[in-house]
This record gives C-alpha cells, structure tokens and sequence, in this order.
C-alpha cells in the first residue's frame, strides 16, 4: 500500500440492526485513538478468513467525533463468497483484524447551501456519519431514504427520532412508496448539492432526473457500493517482473495479484478512486471495464485497467508491473 | 512583462446555452451583449422565454447594445447604469433563484470576475457558471502590498492607483477577489521599472 498505515483493531461490539444488517464497532488495539474523518468516508477491513485474506470497504457510519472507535454497518449479502458473510457469521466480539485509514472519495461540497441525500437500502451508511457532521455544524439537510420493508430498512427509526420527520423521509417499496425524485428535486435553493448513494439503476435515474431539471454536475454526488463483479478465469502477465498469475473466476485481479504476494496500490478496490490504475502492455481478448474512474476515451484505448474491478473477456492479459 | 502560464489564469469557454436549464440569468457587460446575440443566433430564441437579462453598457455606451438586447424580447430585460448597481440586483436575484437556473455572464474579465464573487457567496460552484470574455482584455488587479484594488489596468507594469508602486501583473488570479495579483517590480532599486507595455488593450 503507498498512503494506507494499517490500524490493528478489535471488535468492541456487534449489534443485529435490522434484517441482514449487522453492526460492527471497532476500537484499536494499541489503545490509541483513532483518526478524526469526514462525513462519507471508508475504510478497507482487511479480514483473515481461514487461508483467504478479504478486503472490503465499508463506510463508516459512527460519528466522525468519536475518536474511541469506528462503526461501520453491513449488509449480509446473498451471493457472498466472503466478505459479509465473514463478518455476519464467523467474525465474534473480542476477534481482531486491521482497518486502514479512512479515505473519503464521497465527501459533501462545504460551499452548499443546503444538502440533499438519497439513499437506497444500504446506501444509508456514508450518510449518517455525514448528517452527524452537517448537524454539528449548523448545515440545512435532507434525507430521502428508500428501503425494501420497514424491518430491513436500518435506522431509519433512530434518524427520524434525532432529525425529526421533516428532514428524514422513508419511503418503502412494500407499502409503494418510492421517492418522488422530480418533486423533491424541483424548487430548492439555488447552491443546493445532492448526494445519491444506493444500486447502480438508482444512481443513474436520480442523477438523470436531475440533470433533465437543469442541475449542474457540479452539484451532483454519488458513491456505488461496487463489488468486483465475476466472471470467466484468465492470465495476467506481469511484463516486469516477468511472472504470470491466475486470476479465478471469482477474483478480481488486484485480489489475484494480493493472493500470489504481488502488492498493488488501491484505496477503494471500488472503482472509483483511480488508484489502482495500471497499464495495459497487450491483450488477447476485450477489456471488461467495470470502473467508474477511467473516461470513456480511456476505456476505449485500452491502454488502462482499474485493477480492483475490470477483467478481460480473452485468456491472458500483460500488465505494465 | 507579463509572468505567463499560471494555472490560476481563469478560463472562459463560452456562453453555450444549457437547454435543460429551467431559467437562464444572464449578467452582461459592454461587449458581452454580443456574446448573448451570438447565442441567439446560433441556439435559436426558444430559450429566452425563460430567460432574465441584466445588463450594463459600461464603455460600449455608444454601441446601443441595450437597444438590441431589449429587442431580443426575452422574460425580463433590466438596464443598470453601473455595475455596482447591476451586481447588487445579481444578487438579489441569486438569492430567490432555484436549482435549475442557469447563471451566464460576459463581458470584460474584471466584470466576470466580479459577478463570479456575488455567484460564489450564493454557494455556487464557479465550474457550472458559462462565461465568456468580450470586449476589452483589462484587468482587475490587486497591489499584493497595500491590497488596493485598480480597475481596467490594460499595461504591465502599471502604477498602482493606491500606494504608487510600480507593479507587475501577474497570470495570478484570486476568484475570491475577481483580480490579477500586482507584484512591486522595482522594490530593489525604486525607478528602474521597465517602460509599461500594452498587454491588456
Ligand atoms: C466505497 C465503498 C463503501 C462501501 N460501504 C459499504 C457499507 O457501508 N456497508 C455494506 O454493507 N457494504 C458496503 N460496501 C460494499 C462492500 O464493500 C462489499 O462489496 C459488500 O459487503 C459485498 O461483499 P461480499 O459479501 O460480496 O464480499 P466478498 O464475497 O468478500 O466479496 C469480495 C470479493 O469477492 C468476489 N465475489 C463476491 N461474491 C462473488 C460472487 N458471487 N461471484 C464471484 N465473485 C464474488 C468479488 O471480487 C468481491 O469483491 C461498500 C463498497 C464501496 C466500494
Ligand atoms: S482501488 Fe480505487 S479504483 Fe481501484
């Protein structure tokens, strides 16, 4: 890692929040305090799953005050191969595993006027740590917050319990609610900046919507919670260093090159901090680019690769490491 | 003498009608009327319903560009008779303005970078502005030592307005201030400044 010094921490405390939502405080080992952050930022929990080293990043959704620990929330995800399977089922109170620094790639515009975040299911997490910022500091805020049923929806009780009903709307699909993105959209302040966490199709409709109301990019924000999707197994040759490495079919490349001890610079490993960025030398098959980072011109060259989530649809790629 | 290639040298890329904006504002000075006219020409009028036009003549006076803009026939048409007073009516108009609206100016660098400031304290990202510079290329500048500000300087050196030094102006630009920074050229040795030359004409 280039920027990341790793923290050893232990868990302090797991809570079941809502339906496949457990929450998971941190407090480092050494006893020292941890670094102040800001409102949408993550961290990488490096975890040791028996022979398998995952990592994946979650955001920190404990107040950025709290310099006792870190909270973060997760999601127990269907398909999980790993990650928050691990941490729902194996990992126990008392276990220690290491966080790296916070980094913030979704952090709100200090300039706004006003605020307004949409959140879907999950989504939630980047922006409670940000309201508990926004409020602290006077700010005028929003939430829109869309969730499958009430009992899945995480904290959305204690939010509007803190906040007050006016600033923190729930909509739930089941009872056919969702959020009327024209409306809320439509007459706010001018200086107003949006925040959109949740599914990709959520992202891009908001996003859209708001850009059809005449709002300019400047003012629009989002952050997907990307896991490297899977996909067929190939080859990376490493052109200098001289080593080929397999990459399975459910592993992303930079998991591959970690596995096999080749370490390579990340800070998201959710394709959207550029990071992990590495030049292309040749490829027998098409770039998969999966990223959010790379534009369209750089996809198309392929020349470039964001290692943490894109693969190739050929047998064998060659990296410039 | 100029101290060039400075990335804080704003850039204007030009007026460029946003037809998804729900409300265009537009704030113009002197020439920057023409840059309007030239939208119109190339956007069509549609937008204009939507539209509100502030301007100010300032040294086109004599052009009658308020004639023409008036007859663009847009939602409002305002004329101010200076910028101080146009800048103050900008800013009321921020202030009830919504997201959706669009915020142009043009006209002489000083006068953007002036109106930028009024957009920018309305929380206003700088980026989503549209401007284009026309009409002449002086500029605001700002004596970096009695922090003086000099309008329409068009040479370098130019003696500051405030405290008398000979200053440089330099690509150094602060958009919290909408000026060029001016630096003493001759602190060393006080009259061995080199002859102003008409950079900014
Ligand atoms: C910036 C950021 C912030 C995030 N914040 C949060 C948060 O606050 N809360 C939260 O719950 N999630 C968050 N996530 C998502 C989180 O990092 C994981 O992607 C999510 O927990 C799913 O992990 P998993 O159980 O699939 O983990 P794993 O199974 O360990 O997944 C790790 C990797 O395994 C591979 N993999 C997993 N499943 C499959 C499969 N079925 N087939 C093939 N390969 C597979 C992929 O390479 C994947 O990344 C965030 C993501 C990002 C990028
Ligand atoms: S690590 Fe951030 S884009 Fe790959």
């Amino acid at each position: 890692m280039t920027i990341n010094t790793e923290m050893k921490v232990r868990v302090a405390k797991i809570r079941q929040v809502a339906d496949k939502v457990k929450r998971f405080r941190f407090e480092r080992v050494d006893g020292k305090p941890m670094p102040v952050f800001s409102g949408g930022a993550h961290v990488i929990v490096s975890m040791r799953d028996g022979k398998a080293l995952r990592r994946n990043p979650y955001s920190l959704m404990s107040s950025p005050e709290d310099t006792a620990g870190y909270e973060i929330s997760v999601l127990r995800v269907e398909t999980s191969r790993g990650g928050s399977a691990f941490l729902h089922e194996t990992l126990k109170e008392g276990d220690e595993l290491t966080l790296s620094q916070p980094v913030n790639l979704f952090p709100f515009d200090h300039r706004g006027k006003k605020h307004i975040m949409m959140a879907g299911g999950i989504g939630i997490t980047p922006f409670i740590a940000m309201m508990d910022q926004m409020e602290r500091e006077g700010r005028a805020f929003e939430l829109h917050y869309a969730v499958r049923t009430r009992s899945h929806g995480a904290y959305w009780k204690d939010l509007q319990q803190r906040y007050g009903a006016h600033r923190v709307k729930v909509y739930c699909d089941e009872e056919k609610l969702f959020i009327p993105v024209q409306k809320v959209l439509e007459n706010q302040p001018l200086g107003t900046h949006l925040y959109v966490c949740g599914p990709a199709g959520m992202i891009n409709g908001v996003l859209g919507k708001a850009r059809e109301l005449g709002w300019p990019k400047q003012n629009l924000h989002s952050e997907e919670f990307l896991a490297p999707p899977p996909g067929k197994a190939f080859q990376v040759k490493l052109a200098k260093s001289n080593r080929t490495i397999d990459v399975a079919p459910h592993q992303s490349i930079l998991e591959a090159l970690e596995a096999n001890g080749v370490e390579a610079p990340y800070l998201c490993r959710g394709g959207a901090c550029g990071q992990c960025e590495t030049g292309v030398v040749s490829c027998d098959g098409e770039l998969e680019h999966n990223d959010h980072f790379l534009e369209p011109d750089d996809k198309a060259s392929g020349k470039k690769i964001m290692i943490c989530v894109s693969r190739i649809t050929g047998s064998a790629v060659t990296l410039d490491l | 003498m100029l101290v060039a290639g400075i990335k804080s040298r704003p850039v204007y890329s030009g007026l460029n009608i946003d037809i998804h904006a729900k409300r265009h504002l537009f704030a113009l000075e002197g020439e920057g009327a023409l840059a309007l006219i030239d939208q119109v020409k190339a956007a069509g009028a549609d937008f204009l319903k939507n539209a509100d036009i502030l301007y100010v003549a300032s040294g086109s006076r004599a052009e009658d560009h308020d004639r023409k803009l008036a007859a663009l026939g847009a939602d409002t048409f305002w004329l101010a008779p200076t910028i101080p007073v146009l800048l103050n009516r900008f800013h009321v108009m921020l202030g009830q303005a919504h997201m959706g609206t669009r915020i142009y100016l043009a006209g002489t660098e000083g006068f953007i970078g002036q109106a930028q400031q009024v957009a920018m304290n309305h929380g206003v990202d700088p980026a989503s502005l549209h401007t284009e510079h026309r009409g002449s290329a002086a500029r605001r500048v700002q004596c970096v030592h009695c922090k003086g500000i000099t309008d329409s300087v068009t040479t370098s050196p130019y003696t500051c307005t405030h405290c008398g030094l000979s200053l440089l102006v330099r690509d150094h630009y602060s958009r919290r201030l909408g000026a060029f920074q001016g630096v003493c050229i001759d602190a060393e040795e006080p009259g061995t400044a080199p002859k102003p030359e008409e950079l900014f004409p």
